[in-house]
């Protein structure tokens, strides 16, 4: 794969929570949870509410609360969109 | 001092007193502005995203949906009003309102019945004054729009759009709102919200080979969750664009206001000045015309 990092925007209704450049992502769908690499295929699914991890690229994390949301994943480029979200 | 004088200082004091309030409302709606412009820019990457990921589904699946599918007679339409809580904003109001009646004639010409949708007192001031009935109304908020609100409008419209028309439902929406373009330029706009035409906010490069698309659960799920968030999104941006406009409106309404005050007040200074003048002089000649008559009385 071209890049060596995801690129992550988390928003909700009204406003950008978070962006930043990530390792991993883990979420929940209603599908159960689901983590994310680099390199991933395409995807869109719908979150059920829970937490989002996002694991930094020094191996720090980002945890935020997303309620109500869904998750697209195209070309490493990650957007976590949510009605309401926040970081814990 | 005379009648007239007391008069216009009356006059003075009173534009005085109007253009403080005026000049405060300028200030206030002024400094609103610049947050409420902050609050539409925040709100653009949600509505970016939802607005990609829609176009996403669309473009790498074939599902019909009933919200994108044009039903084939269309008998009922739903029009949904965005006007303002307060007045004191110049043609804020009223040019949405015209804007709508218009529309509402073309509506009627093409024999579809017109169901009116309000948000903000305004525009229920309106329709109660003319006795005329509205489907549902919300007021309060609308210079300081929550996304709440923007979620039960959405709802309300959802639910009349997927029922019959001859229960109630509608078979298309359209809302009118002002869209804020500047500071001294506010454009009443009409889109029509509901069956779906999903536009691409910006003119994306499309990659050379399209990306395969997984979804899930699957495709029928995902636009299913997806286009009420996406019209909630539009709603949610009507208002925003709508409480931007309301405070620039009134913005340029109090200023015209306030210099207008100043007008009165300066006119009135002359005019009473005029009349103190006039009255000194009519004393002095009072005077001067008393003590000749005494003193041509003495020889």
């Amino acid at each position: 794969m071209a890049s060596a990092s995801l690129t992550v925007t988390l928003v909700s209704a009204d406003q950008q929570v978070w962006s930043g450049e990530a390792s991993m992502v883990v979420a929940r769908t209603v599908e159960g949870e689901i983590g994310i690499l680099v390199g991933h295929e395409p995807l869109l699914a719908i979150l059920s509410s829970g937490e989002v991890r996002i694991t930094l690229l020094d191996g720090t994390k980002v945890v935020a609360e997303a309620d109500d949301g869904f998750l697209s994943v195209d070309n490493d480029i990650i957007s976590v969109v949510a009605r309401r979200a926040a970081l814990v | 001092m005379g009648a007239q004088l007391r008069v216009y200082r009356q006059k003075i004091k009173s534009a005085q007193t109007t253009k403080k309030i005026t000049r405060a409302m300028e200030l206030i709606s002024a400094s609103r502005i610049q947050k409420a412009q902050a609050r539409v820019a925040a709100s653009t990457p949600y509505s970016r995203a939802i607005t990609q990921a829609v176009s996403a589904v669309a473009t790498y699946s074939n599902v019909e949906h009933v919200l994108t599918t044009e039903p084939e007679v269309i008998n009922r339409a739903a029009v949904v009003i965005f006007a303002s809580d307060r007045g004191l904003a110049g043609a804020f109001s009223s040019q949405v309102l015209r804007e709508s009646e218009q529309l509402s004639e073309l509506l009627r010409n093409q024999g579809k019945d017109v169901v009116y949708y309000l948000v903000g007192r305004k525009a229920l001031a309106y329709f109660s004054f003319r006795r005329r009935v509205s489907e549902q109304s919300w007021t309060g908020g609308t210079d300081r729009p929550e996304f709440d609100t923007a979620q039960e409008i959405g709802d309300a419209l959802l639910s009349a759009f997927l029922r019959e028309a001859d229960d109630g439902g509608v078979d298309e929406i359209h809302i009118v709102y002002n869209r804020f373009v500047s500071m001294v330029t506010q454009v009443p706009q009409v889109v029509r919200l509901l069956p779906l035409e999903v536009v691409e906010g910006e003119a994306s490069d499309v990659p050379s080979t399209l990306p395969l698309y997984e979804f899930e659960p699957d495709p029928e799920t995902v636009l299913d969750a997806l286009l009420p968030v996406y019209i909630e999104s539009r709603i949610f941006n009507a208002m925003l664009q709508s409480a931007a406009s309301e405070h620039a409106s009134r913005q340029k309404a109090m200023k015209s206001a306030s210099d207008n005050a100043d007008k009165l007040i300066k006119d009135f200074t002359r005019l009473s000045n005029n009349a103190r003048q006039t009255e000194i002089t009519q004393q002095i000649s009072e005077i001067v015309g008393g003590a000749d008559a005494l003193s041509s009385a003495k020889n």
